[in-house]
């Protein structure tokens, strides 16, 4: 019985941290509550949602990628290519955007599955080849002139709300059923909780590991064209440092690098943490070198009071 | 049992008590340990035998009763003071640094040194470990690293340890379990050897032959409580069975009146170098075929095999007279062929999941329609499972590691049911569980062969093999020496072509 009870407060306690932080904020500047601050929260941490539900996956079955970041640019830079006025219709760029993410998660899959090398290191790799691709296929220039409706995709809004805050909204919910109603999110939990189990137990870890890898990518690529469609250029340059950031979401959200754990819903309220405080600190003119070193001290102390929570 | 504190005597234990919130895991323990004994603790999951371990070696604290030391009263607070009275426990799972050295384990946290305290002498640690080692007679090389030791001689390592301790008393659980018979021979020399030096040992097994094999003095828990302690042969199997369980076995094994059924699985010259050659034997609906042999038989590796583990060399495998060798897991599960194997806790269950993850896990896509679970079905259908397997839990979303082995055992084998098999090979399945849940599982056996499954049953444990067993087929060193027919079964029999030569 008491075990169950410590596992709900570890659950909740992510959202009850959530909201102290909120209060604070809003009592230390008067316009964080306002409703434009929250719509441009919200788009803010919309990109590094997207990445951090992507490596929430990878991070369950007991896998990491550093990749996402590089990923990132060459899909935004593919799909600008892509995107220019009166070239293709618009399903071509977003296609290319997000095939080319699928495409390389594929590749860190297939290479983590076929051989026994770490996904720490393959991802690294990746990560560099993927950001060479960028600048390659850039000509390492900036990617500009891109058609109003792929513009529309990161700064066009319906009904008042961001367009990005919708595809965030939709991301989350495929997401969440996918990990959590589906045999494939089962199947993550079994094969990060205990591979060779999992094996016995008739699952083709091969196959989940290919899934989480190249969704993964997936997600990163249409992170890629939502970063180029708002800043309205492709940029070789973009995402560096952003797997950090989606790790760290996953990891505040309750994911533990050592697999098996990790919750959708911890990684959204993750990477909402994140976002409020840099937000906030923005608010009151903190330096960014400063967010960076309170970001950092954030990231340790989640993670410590997570691994409290356990021993208790 | 005297209640007067003797000198005789190294360590005593008057009313010792501890709870765990509500629950009372010791309630009233007594215990006497003479000096250069073999104490065997025995008692089921959950008697109490690793509370009172942790109270000696300083893990927890009691909160009533007695300990003397000695003859004179002590109190354990933490480790550091227990090793430091004398008290070494011995871990199941070996506590050592693999990448290191014998040496720098044995002298881990007390090294030598020269130059002051932090310029280490590693030839001096070299020889000395050498001289503890040689004194219990221990051939293994002071330099090789731990990571290149059987398990056997890393239990050695950690009992020489023990001794550079000085230790006057050491704790061991059960040390055998994951030895061969030659190994675990060996490491009863050495427990002899640490006894002629006066050493007292409390030794915790669930193996009885082991028990009357080793122990001078038994002394039995349940729940909590001390029941009593008789020098070992004061004791038979059935009278410590009764003590331990707290009633009467007449019988352990349940009755084998199954109909045999016709022939539904048939393996013909099954070939995987080196581990087994040449396999032929078939098994009949409502069938318990054992499989014995001693370790390295190569009985777990044909298992792997027939569930698509591991490829066979040559050979021919059918279910039902339709070929069948499994490229994986799937294939086999979805054929029919279920596996439990002998080790749950790495091949069986994912320990951090929930029972009912657990048990559904081989057959969720049977309650699911386009990926996606229909949860109401599948918590329906393992809940009929689980009760009918009598699993001990407070819910079926409690997580698998926090259950008793044989509740474990139980979720293993459920997990493999609900993907309803043909037949179901059982590798070592009362390893590590009580008594009573042992006799639960044996009946379990029964029971599915009664349902008209072929059961493959693979066991160290004579006794489970010729009690259970409808035929035995019987492996030396990867070759098929025997398949003995029920009235052919006996352990000197199997015994006899089990040994290689």
């Amino acid at each position: 019985m008491k075990n169950i009870k410590f596992a709900n407060l570890g659950q909740y306690g992510i959202i009850i941290a959530f909201v102290l932080i909120c209060m604070l904020m809003a009592v230390l500047h008067p316009s964080f509550l306002t409703l434009s601050n929250m719509r441009v929260i919200l788009t803010q941490v919309s990109i590094n949602t997207l990445l951090a539900f992507g490596v929430t996956f990878v991070i369950i079955t007991g896998g990491i990628d550093l990749s996402l970041g590089s990923v990132l640019a060459v899909s935004g830079i593919v799909a600008a290519l892509l995107a220019h006025p009166d070239s293709y219709p618009l399903v071509v760029p977003i296609a290319a955007g997000i095939g080319t993410g699928l495409l390389v998660g594929a590749f860190n899959g297939l290479v983590i599955t076929k051989s026994k090398v770490p996904p720490f290191i393959v991802t690294l790799a990746t990560m560099t080849i993927a950001r060479g691709l960028a600048l390659i296929f850039s000509k390492g220039r900036p990617v500009s002139n891109l058609s109003d409706s792929f513009n529309f995709i990161g700064g066009g809004q319906i009904a008042g709300i961001p367009f990005p805050i919708i595809i965030l909204i939709i991301t989350f919910v495929a997401c969440g059923l996918l990990l959590h109603k589906t045999t494939w999110g089962r199947y993550m939990y079994a094969v990060g909780g205990n591979e060779l189990a999992a094996k016995a137990s008739g699952i083709n870890v091969g196959k989940v590991k290919m899934l989480v890898y190249t969704l993964c990518g997936g997600l990163a690529g249409l992170a890629g064209i939502l970063l180029t469609s708002r800043i309205t250029t492709g940029q070789p340059n973009a995402g560096i440092g952003f797997e950090l950031d989606a790790i760290a979401a996953a990891i505040i959200g309750g994911a533990s690098t050592s697999g098996g754990t990790g919750t959708i819903v911890g990684t959204l309220f993750g990477a909402l943490i994140i976002g409020v405080i840099s937000n906030g600190l923005d608010l009151m003119n903190v330096s960014s070198y400063y967010q960076l070193v309170i970001k950092g001290f954030i990231i340790v102390s989640a993670v410590v009071l997570d691994s409290l929570n356990k021993d208790s | 049992m005297n209640i007067k504190v003797s000198p005789d005597y190294i360590l005593q234990v008057r009313g010792l008590k501890k709870s765990y919130g509500g629950i009372k895991a010791l309630n009233g323990i007594f215990f006497d340990l003479r000096k250069g004994e073999v104490h065997a603790l025995m008692g089921e999951n959950g008697a109490g035998k690793s509370t009172f371990m942790k109270i000696l070696a300083g893990l927890e604290k009691p909160d009533s009763g007695e300990i003397f030391f000695e003859g004179s009263p002590y109190k354990p607070t933490s480790v550091q003071a227990s090793l430091q009275k004398g008290i070494s426990m011995i871990h199941q799972e070996l506590l050592s640094v693999p990448e290191l050295t014998v040496a720098q384990n044995l002298f881990l946290g007390k090294e030598h040194t020269r130059f002051g305290k932090r310029w280490l002498d590693e030839n001096k640690n070299r020889q000395e470990a050498e001289k503890w080692l040689n004194k219990l007679g221990i051939d293994i090389s002071p330099s090789a690293k731990m990571k290149s030791l059987s398990v056997a001689e890393m239990q050695m390592v950690e009992m020489a340890k023990a001794l550079s301790n000085d230790a006057k008393v050491i704790i061991m659980d059960e040390p055998t379990s994951a030895l061969s018979d030659r190994e675990a021979d060996r490491l009863f020399e050495t427990i002899r050897d640490l006894q002629s030096k006066g050493v007292s040992i409390i030794y915790i097994s669930h193996k009885m032959e082991e028990i009357f094999r080793i122990a001078d003095t038994i002394t039995v828990f349940r729940d909590g409580r001390y029941i009593e302690s008789k020098p070992a042969d004061a004791f038979d199997t059935s009278s410590l069975i009764t003590a331990m369980v707290g009633r009467k076995l007449n019988d352990i094994f349940p009755d084998n009146s199954a109909e045999k059924g016709a022939i539904i699985y048939t393996v013909r010259k099954l070939t995987r170098k080196p581990a087994f050659d040449n396999i032929t034997f078939d098994l009949h609906a409502g069938e318990i075929l054992g499989i014995s042999g001693l370790v390295g038989a190569g009985r777990t590796e044909l298992a792997r095999v027939l569930y698509g583990l591991d490829r066979a060399d040559s050979g021919e495998v059918w279910l039902h007279g339709e070929p069948l060798l499994p490229d994986s897991p799937q294939t086999a599960l979805k054929k029919g062929i279920g596996y439990v194997s002998e080790d749950r806790k790495t091949l069986g269950l994912i320990t951090q999941l929930s029972i009912l993850k657990n048990i559904s896990l081989s057959s969720i896509g049977r309650y699911s329609t386009y990926g996606f679970v229909n949860e109401k079905n599948e918590k329906k259908a393992v809940t009929k499972l689980a009760q009918q397997l009598r699993i001990k839990a407070s819910s079926l979303d409690q997580r698998v590691e926090t259950l008793s082995g044989g509740n474990q055992q139980k979720v293993a084998i459920a997990k493999v049911l609900m993907a309803k098999p043909k037949v179901i090979i059982l590798d070592e399945p009362t390893r590590g569980i009580d008594i009573g849940a042992k006799i639960e599982v044996y009946q379990l056996i029964r029971q599915l062969a009664c349902e008209g499954l072929g059961v493959i049953l693979i066991s160290s444990e004579l006794p489970e093999i010729t009690g259970l067993c409808d035929r035995v087929l019987v492996l030396s060193q990867g070759k098929q020496t025997a398949l003995l027919n029920r009235s052919q079964i006996s352990p000197e029999k199997i015994m006899y072509h089990a040994v290689p030569r």
